[in-house]
């Protein structure tokens, strides 16, 4: 993890002279290669655009102005009133389980993981390797295939229908302990940790005075995996939850679009959530994200979130 | 047992490391066996189960629950559509990523930098949000990419999204949310590729194209397994998108459209978990079978890394 970041870090320091890989594309090249980036730039740009310029329009603007034309900062207002007022204001109650959901996976998972991923790094004991085997596999299996077993399992053990039964599967957290470990066997001073257990330290205080301490940046990278996929957490929670009471943002959006007419504009209801108060509803779920994405780009490009995109 | 004193003490103390190593990684061994494998061998031991007064009988039904599940006369149209949804969506997203990694990657810069970054972000749409956007973008009427879709001679947003098009439209969902963290990571690999080999490709005559093509596609090509692989596991577990948008009712789409809708639809359509496990745990072992297709077969994840 830290070489990995200073691999990355070194790259900008490179003289500027020195711009080898420019070499040999020429003025056509080089115009072609900016055509077609700027093109998917457009593909994958405009409809996120959209969305965040949909909630200024009213249902007949969406439909009648240019797909990219703002209305007005007030109609916002109007959408954020029909949407906090819908059903008894039962989506501000989304939003608090999601992040209720979310930082609940987050710290169950950080507590498990961090010691986890440094008992596997720095200690050596019966079922190690077949733990990390064990590991990897689960964390590459993509997880909507464990959603339906885990609910049948649940269900077993009358656990399904409760808010345990989003936050415990999803406070378990593999690719985190990868990570943890990886990060430890690979940036861990091993003569330190040998100095200090001569000095009387036991395990328990080596890992609270040294390990946890240079953890900073595995802290931020774990943080962001776990909450990006918890933020988001749909089919799980769709799955396990029953009473709406119980829904977080993502089921709770679900519910909007499909229990209400706003995505069918031939069913007219007096019911005041349409388009721009779903999009609104959606962008809820984008912005923190996206806002997140912007912060911790830097992760993935330095290579250590290898595997964080399974679906 | 002990014979001596001094032969104790190292004993002892291996003895209470390897104490610690398991308390250590207990809570998370807990979970993993909770979370991570005990919901795969449920799923087994439903699977043979009968439900007599609402609790499951344990290896009762033998081979029942597999064949209603296998027989199912949805059962084969499920793997249809999946198929052909991984046989559009695979080579897309592959040589999709590839190329505009490479692309990325033939000159640093601020523009490039800047490329990379709205590509990324869509990544933060997903589940329910990317199915909402979907139904958005393809409708004619409200589409960001409205002309493009009347010069195509499309004027509803049921003439976009039909039952034929569901692969490609899919495809092109997926693409949107899920390349930008894929370009990231080739995008991070060819950065590691060493500067004194693409310096000597360039001494030796190779102009860019020449150089993404023949000297760095050949040293990612671990990633484009991994990635082939990752993608078909992931693909192949299709479930939020038809799902949603059949029930929005924005278009009439057949349903179930994917295999977990059909398990999903035997456990909450009809009330047969025996059936459902027999789905799920076909579906568990295509994901099984992936990942270790990824452990055997590329070099990304290290076993060892302690004592690399």
């Amino acid at each position: 993890m830290r070489h990995a970041a200073k691999t990355h870090a070194s790259a900008p320091a490179r003289p500027r002279g020195s711009r080898l890989r420019t070499n040999g594309l020429g003025p056509l090249g080089a115009a072609i290669r900016v055509v077609l980036l700027l093109l998917l730039a457009v593909f994958f740009g405009l409809p996120l655009l959209w969305l965040l310029l949909a909630p200024t329009k009213t249902n007949t603007q969406l439909t009648d102005w240019m797909p990219l034309a703002f209305g007005s900062f007030a109609r916002v207002g109007e959408a954020w009133k029909n949407l906090t007022d819908f059903s008894d204001g039962v989506v501000l109650r989304w939003g608090l389980n999601s992040i209720f959901y979310t930082f609940g996976s987050l710290l169950l998972g950080l507590a498990v993981t961090l010691p986890a991923g440094y008992g596997l790094a720095t200690l050596r004991f019966a079922g190690r390797r077949t733990l990390i085997w064990l590991t990897l596999i689960t964390m590459i299996i993509p997880s909507s295939a464990l959603v339906l077993p885990l609910f049948l399992e649940l269900s077993y053990v009358r656990l399904a229908n409760t808010p345990w039964s989003v936050i415990l599967p999803a406070a378990f957290f593999p690719f985190g302990v990868y990570l943890a470990y990886i990060y430890y066997a690979t940036s861990l001073p091993n003569d330190l940790l040998a100095a200090a257990r001569i000095d009387g330290c036991n395990e328990w205080q080596l890992f609270t005075n040294i390990g946890l301490p240079l953890s900073r940046a595995l802290l931020g990278l774990l943080t962001f995996v776990s909450f990006t996929a918890n933020w988001n957490n749909y089919f799980l929670p769709y799955v396990m939850l029953n009473n709406s009471r119980l829904f977080n943002l993502p089921v709770g959006l679900q519910v909007l679009m499909t229990g209400t007419s706003a995505l069918r504009p031939t069913f007219a209801t007096d019911l005041p959530i349409r388009r721009a108060e779903v999009a609104l509803a959606g962008l809820l779920l984008v912005v923190p994200v996206a806002l997140v994405f912007l912060y911790s780009q830097r992760f993935v490009v330095s290579g250590a979130l290898t595997g964080a995109t399974k679906e | 047992m002990v014979k001596t004193v001094a032969a104790a003490r190292p004993r002892a103390r291996g003895r209470a490391r390897i104490q610690a190593g398991h308390l250590f990684v207990l809570p998370y061994a807990l979970l993993l066996l909770a979370f991570g494998i005990g919901p795969g061998i449920y799923a087994f031991c439903l699977s043979f189960a009968t439900f007599a007064e609402g609790r499951p009988q344990f290896f009762q039904a033998g081979l029942a629950n597999y064949v209603t599940a296998y027989t199912d006369f949805r059962f084969a149209g499920v793997f249809r559509n999946v198929a052909l949804f991984l046989l559009i969506s695979l080579p897309v997203g592959v040589i999709g990523v590839v190329v505009i990694a490479l692309l990325l990657h033939m000159r640093e810069g601020s523009f490039g930098t800047a490329m990379r970054t709205i590509y990324f972000l869509p990544g933060a749409v997903a589940g329910p949000t990317a199915v909402l956007l979907a139904i958005f973008v393809f409708d004619p009427n409200i589409s960001p990419f409205q002309s493009l879709l009347q010069a195509m001679g499309y004027e509803v947003v049921s003439d976009v999204i039909r039952p034929r098009s569901l692969p490609l439209l899919f495809t092109l969902l997926g693409f949107f949310a899920g390349a930008g963290g894929w370009i990231a990571i080739f995008y991070g690999a060819l950065n590691s590729i060493s500067q004194e080999v693409l310096e000597a490709a360039t001494m030796d005559g190779c102009n860019a194209w020449q150089s993404a093509w023949f000297i760095k596609l050949p040293l990612i090509r671990p990633y484009v397994a991994y990635m082939l692989i990752l993608t078909f596991a992931g693909n192949v577990q299709l479930f939020a998108e038809p799902q949603l948008i059949a029930a929005a009712g924005a278009a009439p789409i057949p349903q179930p459209w994917s295999p977990n809708q059909l398990g999903y639809e035997f456990a909450f359509g009809l009330g047969n978990f025996g059936a459902s496990a027999a789905i799920s745990l076909l579906m568990l072992l295509i994901g099984l079978a992936g990942a270790l297709l990824v452990l055997r077969a590329t070099t990304i994840f290290r076993v060892d890394a302690a004592e690399a």
